[in-house]
């Protein structure tokens, strides 16, 4: 048996993005001694990408902004099936995560008077968005490491090491949480005692042990052909999550942000960011029609513009008039321009256009949106000074997640384990407004980081749970297997699957069986395709050595993904109504219902055995849960007429 | 519209290594980085390299393409001739990991040497004024995306391993000129001073302002203009300026000579 390296921390971060990154901050601001472990270099986390801006009620551009009017908007957005507790604290708190970023050094767009600029952002009542011309993820990726910095500079004066108490190990990704049997001595219910992974560089594995793991990883959108997502976004804390125990919830919620570019096809999926409407870009279908306005759906009819001309005055006038449809949530732009190209009026490489050429003079689009304007440039010959954008839908975002305490971003279910940012589920509900992803990670990301931290603070020095030697055995021979996989191929009959192949049926079959508009039949294939998927992804093999090994990264991540693909598929195909991010070909409309619905997804019992490959049962059992009434206070906040839409008759009674 | 390119990749590690010729096909629009990957899925399966947003923004994919320091994945095939020999090699600057993938610890070393924000005592979070035109060319410095390609480029350090200890870089350089030039750093009030530690510590004298690493910046920020120069400048202003030494001379001459 080879050594594997263990070292012992307090708290374990596992993701380095804005949500990974603002926890580790926070678990060494609490005296913990922290470790925070990426995928990708220090500052290249997928967060970077974000582009419009974070959403937090300061009111510096309209006044009349306050956390209220951001909790109405969230639950509207994600058509109320949003944990409201965690839409609660979010609205409450994001104003504080993000003036402390200027305290760290951060450097926002300014308003005439000198505090931070706000931009509009679909589904949001009042301008909103602090930003940085288009290019807010870096600035918030930035500002986090360089607070990180200043803490190990800190260290580095106290006690000669920056590394004493706020370590980052990057280009390592971990394959397994490991826990400490529960007294009864079964792993189900044992409290998590560390993690294991190995050095992407060196391919050694090493386990870092520590009493409380916190899941910030991110998306799954890399199951998706056509996605905004980098390689990182494969459900890595998702499936870490389920392994340990714990809960997926609303994994059919997945988000198709409407405009992704379409051409050329190595840049298809690369996000278009919702700026571009924002600031006045507007969306026309090869007949030069502005379509959005056909596609106002009733619960959002008296908050829009009925005309062209009315739509165009609310960028100069917001309060006499009301916003473009343009802005209306991601999920209903995504359906219309699909639903544009599917009857024959899409642009010539099947997406649709969007104009901001005509709206703004080239200096202000050069001002306002220098990377778009950079990105089409250089990688599509584009000039959108002047001339139009061709966009259509791309994967970009899961709502679904780890099933978390609202209040401390605790996993149900797996003591000590915790999740933070994009693969905590529940507080976008079945649909995000852009914006509230990036105050998301900051505001559960400090929640995620204090919570951990005074978790691993309770346990006396020599008694945090123990990490078992057998169990690092089974991690080792699991991350092996690929290695092994040609010899034990042949034994079994089989021939080694090349992984780049299974990853691209995989993508295949989740962007047309799962995608943006799903109907039974279609996603009872796409559980029989993951099925043969899941049995040939256990013969997945590589050549070569474990140093720095692509083919091999990505046969161990096809396990993340496929799990997650199911979740995704089993949940879709269970809920029968369309809301948000899931919608019905067969099940069009809404059904109030379902609001309280949770779908769960946990692992089943008997999948630790190797032969669970099970093509009709697969590895995920699903459980419906009936989600607790929201308070009344915040029920207030909205008129009766509204309420009506979407929830029960019983409900507005009681 | 597709057709075969002949590449050049440098495989290899630390021990060692060459330049490997691939036959692999190119599609219309795609950049070098797409084509790294088809070689991945097919001919060479282990063929390290670093990625991640495919869009510029992340500054993961930095290599040399026919000797020049650039993004992979916003170098577009089409600026080349179909009958170009392609040659990508990994960033020189750097030790060799494997393959296209170098140790660019030196980068996060100097940004762990540069004292971080000062926030100014006296001001609350929720309080920061400040004007958009005084904050401009701070915000043109704080989009590096950290390729390192200007670091890579740098001829003080490019083939001069032994700079590397006294030198930080354009990147760090710059880092050092966006904190002065912030208007509520308070490092002053603290006893710190930014313009004398880029000259002592982090080697300002070294750059002789060849602008290098603003011609290969993907961002096209000014690095040397911007950045670099006016730094200089005001280290100048502080540690010898002829007029204030002249003023100074003059005045003091006055005083001898009074009664």
């Amino acid at each position: 048996m080879t050594r594997v390296d263990r070292q012992a921390w307090d708290v374990v971060v596992v993701g380095a993005g804005g949500a990974g990154l603002r926890a580790a901050i926070e678990a060494r601001e609490q005296g913990l001694r922290c470790a925070v472990i990426c995928k990708s270099l220090f500052g290249k986390a997928h967060t970077v990408m974000a582009e419009g801006g974070i959403a937090a009620s300061m009111g510096n551009v309209n006044s009349n902004d306050d956390w209220q009017v951001h909790f109405r908007d969230t639950m509207r957005g994600g058509k109320f099936l949003n944990n409201w507790r965690m839409a609660e604290l979010h609205a409450q708190e994001a104003p504080d995560r993000v003036w402390e970023l200027e305290t760290w050094g951060a450097v926002f767009d300014r308003t005439p008077d000198g505090r931070i600029s706000q931009r509009n952002f679909g589904g949001h009542e009042y301008p909103r968005l602090a930003h940085v011309g288009d290019r807010t993820g870096l600035e918030l990726i930035r500002t986090l490491q360089q607070k990180i910095v200043s803490l190990q500079q800190e260290d580095e004066r106290e006690y000669g090491d920056y590394e004493a108490r706020l370590k980052v190990f990057q280009e390592c990704t971990v394959t397994r949480v490991l826990k400490a049997p529960s007294k009864s001595g079964s792993a189900a219910g044992g409290r998590v005692s560390g993690v294991f992974g190995y050095e992407r560089e060196s391919g050694r594995f090493f386990v870092l042990e520590a009493p409380s793991v916190v899941l910030a990883t991110g998306g799954i959108g890399k199951s998706f052909k056509v996605t905004s997502n980098s390689w990182e976004y494969t459900g890595d804390g998702h499936a870490l999550a389920l392994l340990a125990g714990a809960r997926l919830i609303n994994m059919e919620f997945v988000q198709f942000h409407p405009t992704g570019m379409v051409w050329p096809p190595s840049v298809k999926g690369i996000l278009v960011t919702e700026s571009v409407r924002g600031d006045g870009g507007v969306l026309r279908n090869s007949d030069g029609k502005r379509f959005m306005f056909d596609y106002v759906p009733d619960v959002f009819k008296e908050k829009y513009a009925e005309s062209e001309a009315e739509g165009d005055r609310w960028y100069t006038d917001p309060d006499h008039n009301r916003r473009p449809p343009e802005l209306l949530p991601r999920d209903e732009v995504a359906r219309a321009i699909n639903a544009e190209v599917k009857a024959g009026r899409g642009s010539p490489h099947g997406g649709v256009f969007l104009d901001v050429s005509t709206r703004m003079s080239a200096e202000a689009i050069q001002r306002k949106l220098p990377s778009m304007h950079h990105q089409f440039k250089e990688l599509a010959d584009v000039d959108i000074t002047a001339e139009p954008m061709e966009v259509g839908p791309t994967c970009h975002y899961v709502m679904g997640g780890v099933e978390v305490d609202p209040d401390t971003a605790a996993a149900v279910g797996v003591p000590g384990l915790f999740a933070a940012g994009e693969v905590a589920g529940g507080m976008h509900g079945s649909n995000r407004l852009g914006g509230n992803s990036l105050s998301d990670l900051l505001v559960f990301g400090r929640r995620a980081g204090l919570h951990a931290a005074r978790y691993a603070a309770a346990f006396a020095t020599g008694a945090a749970p123990a990490v078992a030697e057998a169990d690092i055995e089974l991690a080792e021979a699991e991350a092996l297997r690929p290695f092994g996989a040609e010899a034990a191929g042949n034994a079994s009959g089989g021939v080694a699957e090349n992984p780049y192949t299974l990853h691209q049926e995989l993508q295949q079959a989740m962007g047309d069986l799962v995608g943006i508009i799903r109907r039974a039949s279609e996603m009872e294939e796409a559980l029989h395709r993951l099925a043969g998927l899941r049995a040939r992804a256990r013969r997945a093999g590589v050549e070569g050595h474990r140093q720095f090994n692509p083919g091999w990264h990505l046969a161990l991540d096809l396990r993340n993904m496929l799990l997650v693909s199911e979740c995704v598929a089993r949940a879709a195909l269970e809920r029968e109504e369309s809301r948000g991010g899931h919608t019905r070909d067969d099940h069009p409309g809404m059904d109030r219902r379902w609001r309280r619905v949770n779908l769960v997804c946990r692992l089943a019992d008997e999948s630790a055995e190797p032969a669970a490959a099970d093509s009709v049962l697969g590895l995920i059992r699903l459980e419906r849960l009936e989600t607790p009434p929201i308070r009344g206070d915040l029920l207030e906040l909205f008129e009766k007429e509204e309420l009506r839409k979407y929830l029960t008759d019983e409900e507005l009674t009681s | 519209m597709s057709y075969q390119a002949r590449f050049k990749v440098w495989r290899g590690d630390a021990d060692g290594g060459g330049l490997v010729d691939y036959e692999v096909t190119v599609n219309e629009g795609e950049v070098v980085l797409d084509i790294i990957h088809r070689l991945q899925a097919t001919a060479a399966p282990d063929m390290a390299v670093r990625w991640n947003c495919k869009a510029g923004k992340c500054g993961s994919c930095s290599a040399e393409i026919n000797g020049r320091p650039r993004l992979m994945c916003m170098t577009r095939m089409s600026v080349f001739d179909p009958a170009e020999t392609i040659t990508v090699t990994p960033m020189r600057a750097f030790p060799v990991v494997r393959d296209l993938v170098t140790d660019v610890s030196y980068n996060y070393a100097k940004a762990r040497e540069v004292p971080s924000f000062v926030p100014p005592a006296h001001l609350k979070p929720g309080e920061y004024r400040m004007h958009q035109e005084d904050v401009g060319r701070v915000q043109e410095f704080r989009k590096c995306i950290e390729c390192f390609l200007c670091q890579d480029t740098c001829h003080v350090v490019r083939d001069h391993e032994e700079n590397k200890t006294a030198f930080a870089g354009p990147r760090f350089l710059m880092r050092v000129a966006e904190l002065d030039m912030h208007p509520l750093d308070a490092a002053a009030e603290e006893g710190l001073d930014r313009r004398r530690g880029a000259r002592e510590d982090h080697g300002l004298g070294y750059c002789n302002i060849t602008k290098c690493c603003s011609e290969v910046c993907p961002e096209h920020i000014k690095i040397t203009d911007n950045a670099l120069i006016p730094l200089k400048e005001r280290v100048v202003d502080r540690s010898y300026d002829p007029l204030v030494w002249l003023g100074n001379k003059i005045r003091r001459r006055g005083a001898e000579h009074a009664p």
